[in-house]
């Protein structure tokens, strides 16, 4: 498995080449390796050989080490729901690369195109299979990533970045929420590996992280699957090319969240926090997904608000129906089995349909739009008699969407309905929503399918957006870009008629590894349950699902005006949030690096002042090494007469240099310090460093003053207040510092190496300036980087007076 | 073997000497500069080799015994740190072939590169701290002369608040080192290790670590600590700026990694809880910083901020040995050690990277300012995809190398129990991938902003060949960096498996003692 992984990866790298060599075939040639892939998984999953391990509700398992020690290990595993998903992502990957050829012949950047479409099949292709949490993870981003650059295709609108951009962050950030959640539930359930965790079932469940755990998995897959209120970036990706809307936006992306949910329900769901939220969250995107759908007018915005509402019907179901693993191995009540059960094969068979007819509508929303230059439903009409075969494909599926027998919708729709009537608590309330959605539906498969090729148009002005003038002769469109189309609404159809096949081979593994069972659950889809409460509620569903797509333009026109919902919506949070963060980091950044250097030395300072302070207020006592008070101060003070001179002068010094207006008189002053500072060295034994420091401190004075002569005195430029403050933090700091000296000066322990120096200098060093001993020889490697300094500093002096920029020097 | 360790000091310094005497040959400058850098790499490659496989290596230098004498001390930590230098350096050498103009190469621009390489290299292998500090002024004044290489307005401004405020760091760390060693009567740092928990002090050690930790973080640009690093890091030459800004806050946060586990380890839940704290505020302010700007190097600069919060992240999760000091808690923490170690890694190599590719959109299109850029992706798709391999790295995209390095740090964060650190830790990382989708949308999404009225403008045709002249020097390194990315990213368990066995030698710092082997001293 690992193999078909990487080889799609592979595919997407030499994707830009094989367009430009096949040219007009480009679309038919990429188009293989998807279907390659596809026909590879059916033979890896032996399907429809006897003895199938996955048929039989098994699995298959391998591993490639990667970074253990973080987890992550390449482990891929192939059971019924990883098989559907994938067998889902290759074959209308197959079918959409055969249209995207067609649909973008011609565009410039279509080798690109395809490059991001594969690395797009092939990152879902690894998230579906794969078993390890990091690998999933890794794929999710995967897909995110590839789903933004095929947002913003069309590049050179802004539009269409900033409906990329949207997509990104939304769903990343959802993306990041979840690795948290998902490291939580591996460390708690002591594995990495996915289908070990699902044997953690009941660890997890009662772990006191698992709220937690449960709610940031949830964030990931709420924000990626578009469910309420995470669900506004859908709509807008519409602006990436159809293909894309197709693919990504509606049969195969936004259900990675729905397909992770399904997958962890047997370890995370059964528990009331499960079910409340992933029924009120589903439920809530289903209705307002449909309602939402049919204020829409244009083709492509309509189906995505109708795909927002389908994610939502599986949440729902998976809310519905997750009674836990246990439920089904028989360790529940029989009502919570069989609901479980319902709630599963209505999940699968629903996932299934709404893939088939949902890409089949997108790829005709492009083909109309391709051939009769508007996708405004309301200037659509009667493209029946020229586009013959893709009004098939658009009626087949419009069957399956509305949920008419003999479509695979309709039993799907019937397994909703059996669901939700079954619930113990909550039926009516239940059933409702999901009648409601039924209803909307086929609103929506009238408006996108049945209008524009049977219909009349609502309107004859010409449309806002007439930039195509192909809009006076509708034509029926090439070979690929109806093949996929019919092909996959022809799948509605068979598939509903024939459920038999299908549900033994497909939908009865994926049930069973969406309940966890031990062993294949089996399942038998019919068409025709009988005279009962689904039939009737589903027919009641489709009469007024007619009557109020006849009523459409009236409702429509109603429903335009109450336009509040979108000024305060979910969206209008994402574009406040975003501003409002920018708001708070222009404020921020421009009260931190607002420009100023004193500005920034004054925070630097209050910073070492306020952590030194903090520190020695901790200490408990505050022992300084200062001698007791003498006994008699005047004997002590002319005994130290001199000292206390030195130190006077030092003073002096220092406020003479910080107050001084002229720049001359400030270095005079900090000589002065200087020489003070000489002085100490001489009176406290170190004669030598007191030469040294003298001489130090007078050369550096007379080079301050020939520089300085040249300058012009610089005028004051704080007022008293500001010179106040900084007096204040100047005297803090000072005396934060003369604090910690005297607090450490107190503390001294024995072993100190300065009297090796001493001993060694002699017979080791061979000098009898143990200083210089010290700087030439114990610590020469000191001497040679200040050397290296003192070198750089000149090349620097120099490159600072001649090296200036040319327009300088022109002038 | 352990003369191994002086070679990346003395190399660069014999190296820039030598290009001293070649100031009027710029082509035999470069060749010897590129040469000198690829012996760096060589002997950097052999170090790391050596010391992954006999463990920590130490040379007494002089033949004087610890603490007497100056010792250089190779861990896994110092060894990964000084490959990553001349990793960098190499590729930032071959970049200014043609990147840099003649002038600055004659006033000696080579040589202070490899000053510059050999005072990090200098700071990452000393055993010392004061020679330490040496080293950080080697690297302070070359890298402030780099800086104001080109007196122009603008670098002269940013060089002169880089320098002061980098000089109050001096300031604290000459004084620190002092008193430091008015206490323990040391600077040798694993005798330190010996003799400041010997001295019973750990108030007066508290207050140590504290001044280390303001002039390390000034140098590692944590909050709020970093403005030096806005204000300067733009103003150079892009090549000037790569190097920067891999390699001089990382010196910092070595230098925090370096005391505060070995040295100032004695009241854990004190000063790595402030660490801890720092780098959660250092994260945000960072990103925040960077998400209103509208230049490409500014977002870059702020963006290293942020960063740096991921890196003392690592070493701030040591706090809960404070209050568990249990198995799972050493291993968690462990852990910590080796993503810090891990990301410093990858966002040397990354950060590099994407000042490189400031550098070659500034020199096709004249600017940096993103509202006049674009048409990158349409006309040139391939250095397009070499500016995603790090941006999506930055933005911890999997599976580069900087999705490893945040899965780390967040697998440790959650173990330990850290959850706010973690949830800023996520959150920035969001606000990472909003920068580096605005710098993609402006810059190589948008069209062309000097395509769209009359062409006129266009520059004419001569200049345009001499922008393209020997573009390929500079893709080239951008190429090999986004090379490493990728395999970083790929090879991910065995790259991480020695950021590990570091972060093992970090968390016992017995082992660095005891190649140090300090004798006891009367």
């Amino acid at each position: 498995m690992f193999l078909l992984v990487l080889a799609g990866f592979l595919v997407a790298a030499i994707a830009p080449g094989v367009e430009r060599v096949t040219g007009r075939l480009a679309g038919v040639v990429l188009a293989a390796a998807p279907l390659t892939l596809f026909a590879m998984l059916l033979r890896r999953a032996e399907l429809l050989e006897p003895g199938g391990r996955i048929e039989a509700g098994g699995a298959i398992r391998e591993t490639l080490h990667w970074a253990p020690q973080l987890g992550a290990q390449l482990s891929f595993r192939l059971d019924g729901l990883s098989l559907l998903f994938a067998l889902l992502i290759t074959g209308i990957g197959g079918l959409i690369t055969l249209y995207a050829g067609s649909y973008l012949q011609g565009h410039p950047a279509r080798g690109r195109f395809f490059a991001w479409l594969m690395v797009f099949m092939a990152s879902m292709l690894g998230l579906v299979l794969a078993d390890n949490v990091i690998s999933l993870i890794v794929f999710w981003e995967l897909t995110s990533i590839s789903s933004y650059f095929l947002i913003g295709f069309d590049h050179a609108r802004e539009a269409a970045r900033r409906a990329a951009l949207q997509a990104l962050l939304t769903t990343s950030a959802g993306g990041l929420a979840m690795l948290a959640g998902l490291v939580v539930m591996a460390v708690a359930g002591g594995s990495w590996e996915i289908s070990e965790l699902l044997e953690q079932g009941e660890t997890l469940r009662g772990h006191s992280l698992y709220p937690a755990m449960l709610l940031l998995i949830l964030a990931g897959c709420f924000t990626k699957s578009a469910q309420f209120p995470f669900h506004y970036w859908l709509p807008n990706a519409m602006e990436a090319p159809t293909p894309v809307s197709a693919y990504l936006h509606s049969s195969t992306m936004v259900k990675a969240g729905i397909y992770l949910m399904a997958r962890l329900s047997p370890a995370l769901g059964g528990t009331q926090l499960w079910f409340a939220i992933l029924a009120i969250v589903g439920g809530a995107t289903m209705v307002i997904g449909a309602y939402l759908a049919i204020r829409q007018t244009y083709l492509k915005r309509i189906l995505a608000y109708s795909t927002i509402s389908a994610l939502g019907v599986l949440t729902f179901l998976l809310g519905l129906g997750a009674a836990g693993g246990e439920a089904a191995a028989g360790g529940a009540a029989p009502v919570e089995t069989e609901i479980a059960v319902y709630a599963a094969q209505a999940f699968t068979v629903f996932l299934l349909a709404h893939a088939f007819y949902k890409a089949t509508l997108f790829l005709i929303a492009g083909s109309v739009t391709h051939a009769a230059g508007t996708a405004d439903v309301r200037r659509l009409g009667g493209l029946a008699k020229a586009m013959p075969l893709t009004a098939l494909a658009a009626g087949l599926a419009a069957f399956s969407m509305a949920g008419f027998p003999p479509s695979f919708g309709f039993l799907s729709k019937e397994l909703l309905l059996e669901a939700t009537l079954k619930q113990p608590s909550l039926a009516i309330l239940t059933t409702a929503a999901a009648l409601l959605g039924g209803i909307l539906f086929i609103v929506v498969s009238g408006l996108v399918a049945f209008g524009p090729f049977f219909g009349r148009r609502q309107t004859e002005s010409p449309p806002a957006d007439a930039s195509s003038p192909t809009e006076a002769s509708p034509h029926e469109v090439s070979f690929p870009m109806w093949i996929g189309p019919l092909l996959l609404g022809g799948a509605g159809l068979v598939c509903g008629v024939l459920p038999h096949g299908i549900g033994e081979h497909v939908v009865a593994p994926a049930v069973t590894a969406v309940l966890g069972a031990d062993q294949l659950v089996p399942i038998e889809l019919a068409l025709w349950h009988g005279f009962n409460l689904p039939l009737l509620l589903s027919t009641i569903a489709i009469l007024t699902g007619v009557g109020l797509y006849v009523l459409h333009p009236q409702v429509s026109r109603l429903l335009q005006s109450g336009d509040a919902a979108h000024r305060f919506g979910p969206e209008a949070w994402y574009h406040g949030g975003l501003e409002g963060l920018l708001a708070v980091a222009r404020w921020q950044t421009g009260l931190l690096q607002n420009g100023s250097l004193r500005a920034y030395l004054r925070t630097v300072l209050l910073t070492a002042i306020g952590l030194l302070g903090w520190t020695l207020l901790r200490v408990d006592s505050l022992p300084l090494g200062i001698g007791p008070w003498p006994e008699k101060p005047e004997e002590w003070f002319y005994a130290n007469s001199y000292r206390l001179a030195v130190a006077g002068m030092i003073l002096l010094g220092a406020v003479g240099a910080v107050h001084s207006g002229s720049r001359l008189t400030a270095i005079a002053s900090l000589g002065v310090v200087g020489y003070g500072v000489a002085l100490i060295y001489a009176l406290y034994g170190a004669p030598d460093l007191a030469m040294t420091q003298f001489v130090v401190e007078t050369l550096t004075v007379l080079l301050f003053v020939f520089v300085f002569y040249y300058l012009p005195n610089s005028p004051r430029q704080s007022t008293p207040a500001h010179r106040l403050r900084d007096l204040l933090i100047a005297v803090a700091a000072g005396a934060v510092m003369s604090l910690l000296v005297l607090v450490a000066a107190r503390v001294q322990i024995d072993g100190r190496i300065s009297g090796y120096f001493a001993a060694n200098s002699v017979d080791v060093g061979h000098g009898r300036n143990v200083v210089n001993v010290i700087l030439v020889d114990f610590r020469a490697l000191d001497t040679l980087g200040e050397i290296t300094v003192l070198a750089v500093s000149a090349l620097g002096v120099l490159a600072l007076l001649k090296l200036r920029p040319r327009r300088e020097k022109l002038s | 073997m352990n003369w191994l360790l002086t070679l990346p000091i003395l190399l660069p310094m014999l190296v820039a000497s030598g290009m001293m005497l070649l100031r009027r040959r710029p082509m035999a400058q470069r060749l010897v500069s590129v040469l000198g850098m690829l012996g760096l790499l060589a002997t950097a490659i052999t170090l790391l080799v050596t010391v992954y496989r006999d463990g920590v290596l130490a040379i007494q230098l002089g033949g004087y015994a610890a603490p007497y004498g100056i010792s250089l001390v190779a861990d896994l930590l110092a060894a990964i740190m000084v490959l990553l230098a001349a990793m960098k350096g190499t590729a930032v050498v071959i970049y200014s072939t043609v990147s840099i103009d003649a002038e600055r190469e004659a006033y000696g621009y080579h040589p202070l590169l490899h000053v510059l390489l050999m005072g990090v290299c200098g700071a990452f292998l000393t055993g010392d701290l004061f020679n330490l500090y040496v080293f950080f002024e080697v690297l302070l004044m070359s890298s402030f002369v780099l800086l104001t290489l080109g007196g122009e307005r603008g670098q002269v401004e940013g060089a002169i608040k880089y320098v002061t405020l980098n000089l109050i760091s001096s300031a604290l760390f000459l004084a620190g080192a002092g008193i430091l060693y008015g206490v323990t009567g040391t600077l040798n740092m694993a005798d330190l290790a010996i003799k400041l928990p010997a001295a019973g002090q750990p108030q007066v050690a508290n207050m140590l670590a504290m001044i280390f930790l303001l002039a390390f973080g000034i140098k590692a640009a944590i909050f709020p600590l970093f403005f030096w690093l806005p204000a300067s890091y733009h103003t150079a030459p892009a090549a000037i700026s790569a190097i920067f800004a891999g390699l001089l806050t990382k010196v910092g946060v070595y230098a925090l990694l370096r005391v505060f586990t070995l040295v100032f380890v004695h009241d854990i839940g004190f000063t790595h809880g402030l660490i801890l704290m720092l780098a959660g505020f250092t994260m945000v302010t960072g990103v925040l910083g960077a998400a209103v700007q509208s230049e490409f190097r500014r977002i870059l600069s702020f963006h290293i901020i942020s960063q740096i919060g991921y890196m003392l992240m690592g070493l701030g999760l040591m706090v809960v040995l404070a209050w568990s000091d249990t198995e799972a808690t050493r291993a968690a923490v462990t852990m910590g050690l080796g993503a810090t170690v891990f990301y410093i890694a990858h966002h040397i190599v990354v950060k590099t990277n994407l000042f490189l590719v400031s550098g070659v959109v500034e020199r096709l299109q004249g600017t940096g300012r993103l509202d006049s850029l674009g048409g990158f992706y349409a006309s040139r798709p391939v250095f397009s995809l070499l500016f995603l391999v790090p941006a999506l790295s930055l933005a911890g995209i999997p599976p580069l190398s900087g999705f490893w390095a945040k899965l780390a740090l967040v697998q440790a964060g959650l173990r330990l129990e850290q959850y706010g650190i973690v949830a800023i830790a996520l959150a920035v990382g969001v606000l990472t991938l909003f920068s580096m989708t605005k710098i993609w949308a402006a810059v190589f999404w948008a069209p062309d902003p000097a395509e769209r009225p009359a062409s006129e403008e266009r520059p004419a045709s001569e200049e345009r060949l001499s922008k393209e002249k020997g573009l390929a020097m500079m893709i080239g390194p951008i190429a090999g960096l986004a090379g490493i990315t990728l395999l970083i990213g790929l090879a991910a368990g065995p790259i991480f498996e020695v950021a590990m066995q570091s972060g093992v030698q970090l968390l016992n710092p017995q082992i660095y003692i005891d190649a140090v082997h300090p004798v006891v001293s009367e």
